[in-house]
């Protein structure tokens, strides 16, 4: 009697740190709260501006949540050690709603210019941005396919959010295809690596390895490689890298910035999860691997940069070449190494959203006016925009007293560090090479020879996108000048 | 009194470094409506840092000339292990005054075609980044500045240079950078091997570093060599110089003053401090191929030099030649070879950069640079040839000059080293005769006709603006043993710390006491009329006889 009592006892609900998972339920509140007051109240009786400048109170108010959760002392573990917020989670929350927040004002001026339903974009937006927030605090690999797919579906939909580009349209369906592709590899891998282990949790898994010598290790380094291939598709390393420039380009150019921060840090968040973390036991197995894919993703990056005659193609290719970078911290697999990953992440984070605004200010009515041609004389035309774009396509190559600098330098140290030095030379010399493609940019704007048609100056900036290229152009200033405060945190949430 | 002089105000680097760059900021500050201010506050900006290093050079105390002076010292980068450290010795000590002289009269000197305040601040940026570099103690602070300084020209030479601008700045930049950015690998690499190896947190801490030579010979040789492609870049020695000619040519007149007086000794003192002070095995292994490299760039130099049509493009082939002479005496690895070194450095920076200003003026004035469109100036504009020559036969290394007291002491120590080597590299003093002199005769003698015949002479500001260097050529000529006393010691020192850690390496002199020697040069500018200044411990303490 006694014993079936104990059979039937209650089950008891998984804790739940309700405060803990603040950073994911803010900006998905903020994005469902946005999504009824769009249908229900007629547009008329709201302010233009009122989609973005939400998205920025749902982002500020998560990272106010992070800030708070920053503070408090241990890592806050969710539904049954499903979902936990520890550093490395809310450094990368940090990231992502910081580029969110960064990329917001913006948003108003360009949709009006471009036709684009505001509201739409900005659900999104904050959808992807929860969903890219459960992705780095996932334990647990199905929680991590989770976040992935919120992330995903949402960035799917908001490449092809400019109905009147085709190009647009062609990047949402080629974004969606081979995004649909590199889940299925993802959930093979998981699916292997559960077999071999015998778990899905993060921790389980690296428990496991730890205690027990697998033999037959074929399945789990199968599983491996499809979840390196699945979270490399998200990072657009090379060669899973061909969907990045024609979607970067396609897509609403403030859509882009947030592909080129917030997608990619959760993706490197999630890498270093799975990766540094649950399978660090067999990092010899998967340490070459990724040297390889730096190594093809800095070259192909920032050598295809170099020959591109359009400004947004050419950041693109550029941020494939960043992934690189950002690959090198994470082949070090030392602690350092994740420490200079979630650096270069923040300070990319911010440099992206900027060149980017950049771009979508100069990119005109149909969004599509991105070629080099047309920033010739943009140094006499509107010398505070050019310089903007000078400061931060400097700081992308890694000049110093830019928070590029010090990214790259502590990529750099702990590639050294773990004695990987020619993943250190091929790095620098990518970046020589990536760095013709910037002065490309600089030369276009400054030393051009053709006088510029008075007639084609570029739309009026607007208050917000000069202040998102204010913002970014100061932070990626001041983190290169005094990076301190920048890099201990790094390093701190680099203990996760 | 000396050590509270350096200890009352020891940040004085600190704002050396920092005083031009806060110029550059006001200067964006300041309202487009007032172009009058732009040059004023420039000016200001960089005689401020002008002023300090004549300070510098009355408090700098010779006697630990060997010794970093003035040095300054906070955390940077507090996890990475970088900090701001400061400080000047014998080495350096003249680079940084000459560096802080020059760019106020650069900035007098010319005037921008247009956009002046952008101008103004690229200069001052400029300014900040080769004092830094020049003064900087820590590796990673080091490698910082060496690499900023290509920002500031590149804008300079693309944004307000001639012919193909576009394509020299970029060239610049790339060919530098390329150079660097194995330097960094180098310099991370270094500092972790070097605390795995003596223990203790990671450091860029440059003495910290070459104080305590304990990597392998090995390893210290690929670093080294890394080190030194970057500064060869920079220098620019042969087979990688091929970016200054073009810079240079295309360069605005006080781009290339500031390129060939300043920047290009970045290179030749990165050898010196970050070569063969942190690397002493390997510099004494590769000084073969360093000395190879420098006389092979001398005599190309003075021949490429000889070649040319354009004026600024023999200049700048010129100092392919000179640098040469520097790279050689500093591999020359004794004293007078380094000394020589070091005065060449200063010497060049004084008669090239008036060269490539007195060039810039005859631009100017006939908007040609093509020798074969040129003649005859002497009779329309006689000061300025006047100041020509002397600059001329400056750079040519003629005695009483400032050239021939540098030039002089580096065939010694190479002579003393590398006995064929210093035969051949005699050779390209010669032909450094040969170009410069075919050059000036084919530019200022014969009838003018034309355009050539009604050109200007100095005016007075140009005229104010040549004085100082002309000064500074006749000084250093005359009397160089104040800077010589001043950078003997560093030498010493160095030479010394080489050979403590360098098994069998003895500092090569000569078996017979050479005629000349630096006492006697010392001591015969005493004779000259100058009588002693009064020096305390008048024997500098080197030379031969001491060891």
């Amino acid at each position: 009697m006694v014993a079936v009592t104990a059979q039937f006892a209650p089950v008891t609900a998984p804790v739940v740190d309700w405060v803990g998972l603040l950073p994911v339920i803010l900006p998905a509140a903020g994005a469902l709260v946005l999504l009824m007051v769009r249908s229900l109240v007629p547009g008329r009786l709201l302010p233009a501006a009122l989609d973005a400048v939400w998205t920025f109170a749902a982002a500020a108010a998560g990272l106010v949540a992070v800030v708070v959760l920053w503070q408090r002392d241990g890592e806050v573990r969710s539904f049954g050690d499903q979902l936990v917020m520890d550093g490395l989670a809310l450094f990368a929350a940090a990231v992502v709603l910081g580029s969110v927040a960064l990329a917001a004002p913006t948003l108003p001026r360009y949709c009006r210019r471009v036709g684009i339903d505001s509201a739409e974009l900005c659900v999104l937006t904050l959808l992807a941005a929860a969903g890219a927030v459960v992705m780095a605090g996932a334990a647990d690999l199905i929680v991590l396919f989770l976040g992935l797919e919120t992330m995903s579906i949402a960035a799917y939909v908001m490449a092809a959010l400019n109905l009147r580009r085709l190009e647009s349209l062609e990047a949402g369906l080629k974004y969606f295809v081979l995004g649909a592709f590199s889940t299925a590899f993802l959930l093979y891998g998981i699916a292997l690596v559960y077999g071999a282990t015998g778990t899905t949790g993060l921790d389980g898994i690296a428990v496991y390895l730890d205690t027990y010598l697998v033999l037959n290790d074929g399945m789990l380094l199968a599983g491996m490689a499809m979840l390196l291939v699945g979270l490399g598709f998200k990072v657009a390393a090379v060669p899973f890298h061909a969907w990045a420039p024609d979607v970067y380009v396609g897509a609403p150019t403030p859509v882009t910035a947030l592909m080129a921060s917030a997608v990619k840090a959760a993706g490197f968040a999630a890498l270093i999860r799975v990766f540094v973390d649950a399978l660090g036991m067999r990092a010899d197995d998967w340490q070459p691997v990724v040297f390889a894919l730096a190594c093809a993703t800095l070259a192909v990056g920032s050598v295809l940069a170099a020959v591109q005659s359009d400004a947004k193609r050419l950041l693109a290719y550029s941020s494939i070449s960043h992934a690189g970078f950002i690959l090198v911290g994470v082949q070090a697999a030392s602690d350092s190494g994740v420490s200079a990953v979630l650096f270069y992440l923040a300070a990319y984070a911010v440099i992206a959203v900027g060149s980017f605004t950049v771009v979508a200010v100069l990119s005109g009515r149909g969004d599509d006016r991105t070629g080099l041609a047309e920033l010739a004389g943009l140094g006499t035309r509107r010398p505070a925009l050019a310089l903007g774009l000078t400061v931060l396509l400097l700081a992308q190559a890694g000049v110093p007293f830019t928070s590029g600098f010090v990214a790259k330098f502590s990529v750099i140290s702990a590639a050294v560090e773990s004695r990987s030095y020619w993943l250190a030379i091929v790095a620098m010399v990518s970046a020589v090479v990536a760095a013709f493609a910037y002065l490309r940019v600089v030369v276009a704007m400054y030393f051009g020879d053709t006088e510029p048609d008075a007639a084609d100056a570029p739309p009026a900036m607007g208050l917000g996108a000069a202040a998102v290229i204010v913002a970014a152009v100061l932070f990626t200033v001041a983190a290169g000048i005094v990076p301190g405060f920048l890099e201990s945190l790094a390093s701190t949430a680099a203990g996760f | 009194m000396a050590s509270v002089s350096s200890a009352s105000f020891p940040a004085v680097l600190t704002v050396l470094v920092l005083v031009p760059a806060a110029g550059a900021l006001v200067l964006l500050a300041l309202p487009r409506t007032r172009p009058d201010l732009f040059k004023l506050v420039a000016l200001l900006a960089s005689l401020l840092p002008a002023a300090l290093v004549v300070w510098m050079l009355w408090a700098f105390e010779t006697d630990i000339a060997h010794a970093f002076q003035f040095a300054d010292r906070h955390t940077w980068i507090e996890g990475l292990g970088v900090s701001w450290n400061v400080g000047v010795d014998g080495l350096s000590l003249f680079l940084v005054v000459m560096t802080a002289l020059i760019f106020p009269l650069a900035i007098v000197g010319v005037d921008p075609e247009h956009s002046p305040k952008p101008y103004y601040a690229w200069m001052l940026i400029l300014e900040a980044g080769c004092l830094g570099t020049f003064v900087a103690l820590d590796l990673v602070m080091f490698f910082v500045f060496f690499e900023i300084v290509l920002v500031p020209m590149y804008f300079l030479i693309g944004g307000w240079g001639h012919g193909r601008r576009a394509y020299a700045a970029t060239k610049f930049f790339l060919f530098t950078m390329f150079g660097s950015a194995l330097m960094l690998v180098a310099i991370v690499a270094l500092a972790f091997l070097h605390s795995s190896a003596a223990g203790g947190d990671v450091t860029f801490d440059l003495l910290a570093i070459a104080e305590n030579q304990v990597l392998a010979t090995n390893t210290a040789r690929w670093l080294f060599l890394a080190f030194a492609l970057a500064f060869a870049v920079k220098v620019p020695l042969f087979p990688v110089h091929t970016w200054l000619p073009d810079a240079h040519t295309n360069a605005p007149t006080a781009g290339s003053v500031i390129l060939a007086a300043v920047m290009l000794k970045l290179g030749t003192y990165g050898l010196l401090r970050f070569g063969l002070y942190l690397f002493p095995e390997a510099s004494v292994f590769f000084a073969p191929l360093m000395v190879t490299l420098g006389v092979i760039g001398i005599i190309y130099g003075a021949i490429a030099a000889a070649m040319q049509r354009d004026l600024k493009r023999l200049v700048a082939y010129s100092s392919v030649a000179h640098l040469g002479f520097i790279v050689i005496g500093t591999f020359a690895l004794n004293t007078e070879g380094i000394t020589g070194g070091v005065l060449q450095m200063v010497n060049h920076g004084v008669s090239t950069g008036a060269l490539f200003l007195l060039v810039g003026m005859i631009y100017e004035r006939r908007h040609t640079r093509e020798i074969s469109e040129l003649g005859g100036l002497q009779k329309p504009a006689p000061l300025m040839a006047a100041v020509f020559t002397v600059v001329m036969l400056s750079s040519v290394g003629l005695p009483g000059l400032n050239g021939f007291v540098g030039e002089l002491l580096v065939l010694l120590g190479a002579f003393n080293a590398h006995r064929w080597w210093a035969v051949v590299a005699a050779a390209g003093v010669i032909l450094a005769a040969v170009y410069l002199l075919w050059a000036y005769q084919r530019v200022f003698h014969g009838p003018a006709s034309g355009a050539n015949a009604e050109m200007p002479d100095l005016r007075w500001r140009e005229g104010l603006v040549m004085a100082p260097f002309l000064v500074a050529i006749v000084f250093m000529g005359v009397y160089p043993k104040p800077v010589i006393d001043r950078v003997e010691p560093a030498v010493d020192a160095i030479i010394a710390h080489v050979e403590d850690n360098v098994a069998g390496f003895a500092e090569p002199v000569a078996d017979v006491q050479p005629s000349v020697s630096l006492d006697d040069l010392a001591r015969s500018s005493d004779e000259n009329g100058h009588g002693s200044d009064g020096e305390t411990g008048g024997d500098p303490g080197h030379g031969e006889d001491d060891r």
